[in-house]
Formats: C-alpha cells, structure tokens, sequence
C-alpha cells in the first residue's frame, strides 16, 4: 500500500482531540495514520510538548505530517514539538492554519487519496477566511 | 433563463445526470465519499448543480462541499480521459444509491 501524509490533531481538550478524530475516522476510513492528543500533563485543557512529539512520531512516514490545532498554545506547543523532532524530519512536519475539526477531516480527505504535504495543507487552508 | 455552462472540450468527454434524494443533500459525508471515488478515476471529473453555471473539481473535497447541493437539485457530471465513461457511471451510481447511506427502507 502507498503512504499517506499522517494527520495530527492537537487541542487544549482531549474530548475534542478524540472526536474530531473519531469524526476522521468514521467520514474518511482508515487508510490514513491519525494520532491525537488534548489537555496537559495534569489532565487539565492545554496542551503539551512531550504528547505532541509522540503523536507525530506515531504517525511519521516519509509523505510527513500535517497537524491541525486549535487554540494559540496548541500552535506554539506544536511549533516546539517539531524543533525537537530529528532534524531529517522537521521540514516534512507541517501546520495548518485551519479550523481544527473541519481542517482535519478536509485533510484526511486529501491524504487519503495519496496527495503530497503540501497539496494536503493547501486543501484544509482553503477553509480558512 | 439559465445561462448555457461551458462545456469541456474533447471527443471523449462524457456525462451524467442524477438527482440527489439523499435527504441532507450533498452533506459532509456525502461529498467525502463522492470526492473519494472521484480520486480513484484518472479522468478529469468536474460537477455541478444542473441549475448553476460554475463547475467544481469533483476530487476538491472543499469545492463539492461548498456546493450545498441539497435534496430534490440535479447534479451534473463532466470527465474527460481514458476511464472518463467508469467514473461518470460510478459517480451516478454512488448518489442513486445515497452514498450507501441509507438502509432500504
């Protein structure tokens, strides 16, 4: 099977993280890798750094990665997310500037018919103002 | 009156029509699954509402959601290339049978 471009999803609420997720999964199929993650170290909303390294490493492969985020800190905890990841990577790691469930689903949509990172990015940012 | 649309050029440009009776229209689900099967034909693949002029990509998600086709609209469709003729009869095919969304009832 072809690689897809896996899709992030990074809110300051897990409950939202699983069901924008959920809606991924149930509207697009299962052909393109999905991880998420919400709240922070304490459970609380947020988000944290060392989840969302660990969801992009989940679904890495060479197409890369395209993350969708909500809130301010979840742009700039997934900006530090990628400073750490190994330096081969960082440049196929992208964030949208998309609405995180609609971007999210517009995204997978596009990976899932085997489009590149950047085509994927493109598609969800056509949903923003 | 409706203003003729533009027509895509070629000898092997195909068509299709089918109404769509799925009751939320051409909804979020609806157009994933449509622009799904688009993707998998080669052929260039636009559509659009039979009463509009302005055609969409059928394999932009983003285009054929914002469409809003709703129940009761004719959708047309336009491919062009060598499988244009499997994917306008499958495209129709998938809003006959409402997107595989609705149980017979």
């Amino acid at each position: 099977m072809t690689e897809r471009v896996g899709i992030v999803i990074v809110s300051h609420s897990l409950d939202i993280a699983r069901g924008a997720a959920d809606m991924v999964r149930q509207m697009v199929g299962e052909e393109v890798p999905l991880a998420w993650c919400g709240g922070n170290a304490d459970g609380g909303l947020g988000t944290d750094v060392a989840a969302i390294k660990a969801a992009i490493e989940k679904v890495y492969g060479p197409p890369g990665v395209a993350i969708l985020v909500d809130l301010g800190g979840a742009e700039t905890n997934s900006e530090m997310a990628i400073e750490l990841l190994d330096e081969s990577w960082r440049d196929r790691v992208l964030i949208c500037n998309a609405p995180i469930v609609e971007g999210a689903v517009m995204a997978a949509v596009e990976a899932a018919g085997g489009a590149a990172l950047e085509d994927v990015r493109s598609t969800a940012e056509e949903l923003s103002p | 009156m409706t203003p003729e649309p533009e027509r895509m050029a070629g000898p092997g440009v195909v068509e299709g029509r089918v109404q769509v009776n799925h009751p939320i229209g051409l909804h979020a689900r609806p157009s994933v699954k449509l622009t799904q099967l688009a993707k998998s034909f080669r052929a260039a693949v636009r559509l659009r509402a039979a009463e509009e002029e302005d055609w969409v990509d059928a394999k932009s998600i983003v285009r054929v959601m914002a469409l809003k086709v709703k129940v009761g609209q004719t959708l047309v469709f336009e491919a062009d290339g060598a499988d244009a003729a499997q994917a306008v009869h499958d495209l129709v095919a998938l809003v006959e049978r409402n997107f595989d969304e609705l149980a017979a009832e």
